[in-house]
């Protein structure tokens, strides 16, 4: 398979020139191409956001739900069939703001999805104001005097709820990060992957520069299944670390927990209701 | 409970209806059980018999109390207790210490009353046997001995008093089913393919929860426990476009945080039932009462304008049906489809003959795409054929923000106002060729009119057979939206009106008004957090009657 086979050529892209979403939305069709996904077996579930529209710039099934709430139904599309792949495509704001509970708890969860955050550390679509992961003392039309509020960490809270799959990204470096996609794609069980990702029309503190100056990759001695290690690791912000910071092999998914597939793998989509199993039951009231 | 199944094991009519304390434990809570020669599915005020176990009960009831009521009590608890009222003490808490603790109390005061029946002490045991079956040999035998406690109480009760009961049996009712509101929307949900399920616990629809987590295995239902109510909404309209028919159940607050997603269900065309058990708001209000407040919340529930429907069963068998339906109509028009129910709807019990299976078909309505899909073409009638991802060729595009005809996001506004027509104007013309008329009961020549809706079918029935006047009929709704057409001619055929609704608003009224433009003349409201009892809408109907 082509990169090419995921385009959408009439689609009209919303983003500004020079967005770093462009290189994710390429880095994804690469990589989805290289893993061989098929189109029509790929559901991308999106918020609300200027990541919430990559979905509509790329070939496949979408769900393009509300701001925050692209994770409640990512999980339940992969529970009901889980012979698709199901990638959930959220920005900062919408995934640890709005979202901010079904984060937490869909690491709990545990379901074979991968979770794509495109972190800005800023509002784009509402022009310019704060995220849970702006740095203190940025400014904004809101935050007048700056940002006081300590900003939100998802590496070490994904690391501290044992997530299956933790990794951060930065979208320039694009064949770093197309190789952390196809694992997290391949891995089984919840993958988070926070990209960094500039906003040149609204963030004139990090921008490409910035990013490039603020990152390093994690060194090939990194151990991911060193959850001590990876913690420490996820706590530095002078430099940000970049790479696959935990993986946890002994999880069992979510779609592996539930009993209606602990002896039968058809999807429950394909299944109907037994009328006789349902008559017994009624009669079990008598 | 166990009292409720010998009564009807025995061969009697029986209804059952709790009222009780948001609490663990404690507090003070009673249980209606009515045993009856005729079918009773209705609460009443009147007490014949009270078995009190604690002191509290007796003010508790209040001027249900009556110099008519034999109160049979706990001779500790009841020590006080003399005079203006008819008492007798046996000592329940007593017998209950020496087989072990006061938890048997119950067990004991359940056989006193089963022995005073008549009731076969075998049919008893059964019961016991049955339901501790679970909880291993010992405490089986400790309930069992607590029955056999109970029972010898009952006898001595019986030798030294001058009781009769004259209750006639019914040949069929041993073998009827007996369920509750729960069990019979929950059964329905089942027949209705139901695959799914996301909720948060709330009263008083955390029961339904657990009849579908109970049952998840067998008939493969996934039910998952949300971590709010977003959460379970937004999960069972992601199940729903993956092909599973899926539900929520919640009560009013809860239901509150699901409004958003409401729109989405509506916007994307995506379908999804709704179960909301209704409880006094607002806020938290009271846990668990019931009332009927929130008609509208679901009626104008999300933002925006799109289709609707909304369902509120009066009886076991509209509840099992419109269950059912709930799922058929939600798939077939792609929208948000409500089952009203209420806390004493949900949590009343009776006998019921039987539930019938055989005309209720699973429809299909989801279709395998081909490579020109598109989600939201537009066709004559307003509906596009639903696609599921990873069935069939195409793709399967949709979105909460304005859509083209493909599904994807669109500021074009010729095609907003055409997916508006789609989604609210063309889809409302369908769904009203397709509403549940309400039910009629008495005469077609009446001159008053008794409304009602949802859960007060079985009391306002029972006040007109005991009126038993031919000029006052009872029309019910079971369809709450879009309003059936033939409302304004029942409401014409009245030279007089009345409602029951367990609200301060008349919000039902206040839906005829909107729809018919007719005013309903009379307006009985209740709203302290109980249902009407048959005696109050038969003492309404007198005095509107002119008697």
């Amino acid at each position: 398979m082509d990169a090419k086979d995921f385009n959408m050529d009439d689609a009209d892209v919303a983003w500004c020139p020079g967005c770093g979403d462009f290189f994710i939305l390429q880095t994804l069709k690469e990589t989805l191409a290289e893993l061989e996904i098929k189109p029509e077996n790929l559901v991308l579930v999106s918020g609300i956001g200027q990541a919430g529209k990559l979905p509509h710039y790329i070939k496949c099934n979408v769900f393009n739900s509300l701001h925050g709430r692209s994770l409640p139904p990512a999980v339940a599309i992969k529970a009901v069939n889980p012979e698709l792949t199901v990638i959930d495509v959220s920005g900062d704001g919408c995934m640890y703001g709005e979202g901010g509970n079904h984060f937490i708890h869909n690491i709990r969860r545990n379901p074979d999805i991968t979770n794509l955050v495109h972190n800005n550390m800023v509002y784009g679509l509402t022009k310019g104001q704060a995220s849970p992961t702006s740095r203190t003392e940025f400014k904004t039309n809101l935050q007048v005097e700056g940002v006081f509020l300590e900003p939100f960490n998802p590496i070490s809270i994904a690391i501290a709820l044992k997530a299956s799959f933790v990794a951060r990204a930065y979208c320039r470096d694009t064949e770093e990060t197309k190789n952390i996609l196809k694992k997290a794609i391949k891995h089984k069980g919840y993958a988070l992957v926070d990209i960094f990702q500039p906003c040149v029309t609204f963030n004139k503190v990090n921008t490409y520069q910035w990013f490039k100056e603020s990152t390093y990759y994690l060194e090939d001695s990194h151990d991911p299944y060193d959850i001590e290690q990876a913690f420490k690791r996820s706590m530095e912000t002078d430099k940000f670390p970049l790479g696959i910071f935990y993986m946890n092999p002994d999880k069992k998914t979510f779609e592996e927990n539930l009993e209606v597939y602990l002896e039968d793998k058809t999807p429950i989509y394909k299944r109907r209701v037994d009328m006789g199993k349902l008559e017994r039951l009624i009669a079990s009231k008598r | 409970m166990i009292l409720v199944q010998a009564i009807k094991l025995a061969g009697y009519h029986v209804f059952s209806s709790k009222e009780y304390m948001s609490r663990v434990r404690g507090g003070l809570n009673s249980t209606e059980i009515r045993i009856s020669s005729k079918r009773v599915a209705a609460y009443v005020d009147r007490i014949d018999i009270l078995l009190a176990i604690n002191e509290g009960a007796i003010g508790h009831l209040g001027r249900r109390i009556t110099k008519d009521t034999q109160i049979i009590g706990d001779e500790d608890q009841l020590k006080s207790v003399t005079g203006e009222y008819n008492v007798l003490k046996i000592p329940v808490l007593k017998s209950a210490e020496e087989l072990g603790g006061i938890i048997f109390a119950n067990v004991i005061a359940a056989g006193v009353i089963s022995c005073m029946l008549n009731i076969p002490s075998g049919v008893f045991d059964q019961i016991i046997i049955k339901m501790f079956a679970r909880k291993g040999e010992k405490i089986v035998e400790k309930d069992l001995q607590a029955g056999r406690k109970g029972y010898q109480l009952g006898e001595e009760l019986m030798g030294s008093n001058d009781f009769k009961f004259e209750i006639e049996k019914g040949p069929s009712v041993k073998d009827e089913l007996l369920l509750s509101g729960t069990e019979a929307v929950g059964l329905g949900c089942l027949a209705g393919n139901c695959k799914f399920m996301a909720s948060y616990p709330m009263t008083p629809s955390t029961p339904l929860q657990i009849f579908i987590a109970e049952n998840g295995k067998d008939f493969d239902v996934i039910f998952e426990q949300a971590e709010d109510e977003i959460a379970a909404i937004n999960m069972s309209i992601g199940a729903f476009y993956a092909g599973a028919r899926a539900m929520i159940a919640t009560s009013g607050s809860g239901f509150a945080l699901m409004e958003e997603a409401v729109g989405l269900s509506g916007m994307t065309e995506t379908p999804v039932v709704i179960y909301v058990g209704q409880r006094p708001g607002p806020a938290v209000g009271l846990p668990t009462r019931t009332a009927q407040e929130d008609l509208n919340l679901t009626l104008y529930s999300g933002p925006g304008e799109f289709a609707r429907v909304i369902f509120a069963p009066g009886n076991f068998k509209d509840a099992f049906e419109l269950s059912h339906r709930a799922f058929n109509l939600a798939d077939k028009y792609q929208i948000p489809v409500f089952i009203l129910s209420d806390q004493y709807f949900a949590e009343c019990n009776y006998n019921h003959p039987s539930l019938d299976l055989s005309n209720l078909a699973v429809e299909e309505h989801i279709v395998r795409t081909t490579k020109d899909y598109r989600r939201y073409e537009l066709t004559p009638d307003g509906l596009s054929p639903r696609g599921i991802p990873g069935y069939g060729d195409g793709l399967v595009v949709i979105d909460a923000d304005e859509h083209d005809e493909e599904g994807h996001i669109t500021e074009d506004l010729e095609i907003r106002a055409r997916m508006v027509d789609k989604r609210y104007t063309k889809k409302m013309k369908l769904i009203k060729k397709d509403i549940i008329p309400p039910e009629l009961l008495g005469s077609d020549d009446y001159e008053i009119l008794a409304v009602g809706w949802g859960s007060t079918y079985g009391t306002i029935k029972e006040a007109l057979n005991y009126l038993g006047w031919e000029e006052i009929s009872f029309l019910h709704f079971k369809q709450l939206y879009p309003l059936h057409p033939d409302t304004v001619n029942y409401m014409n055929k009245a030279d007089k009106t009345v409602i029951f609704e367990n609200n301060a608003s008349a919000q039902f009224a206040n839906l005829i008004r909107m729809e018919t433009g007719l005013e309903i003349d009379e307006k009985i409201l209740k709203y302290n957090g109980m249902p009407f009892s048959v005696e109050e809408v038969t003492e309404t109907l007198k005095s509107i009657g002119g008697l």
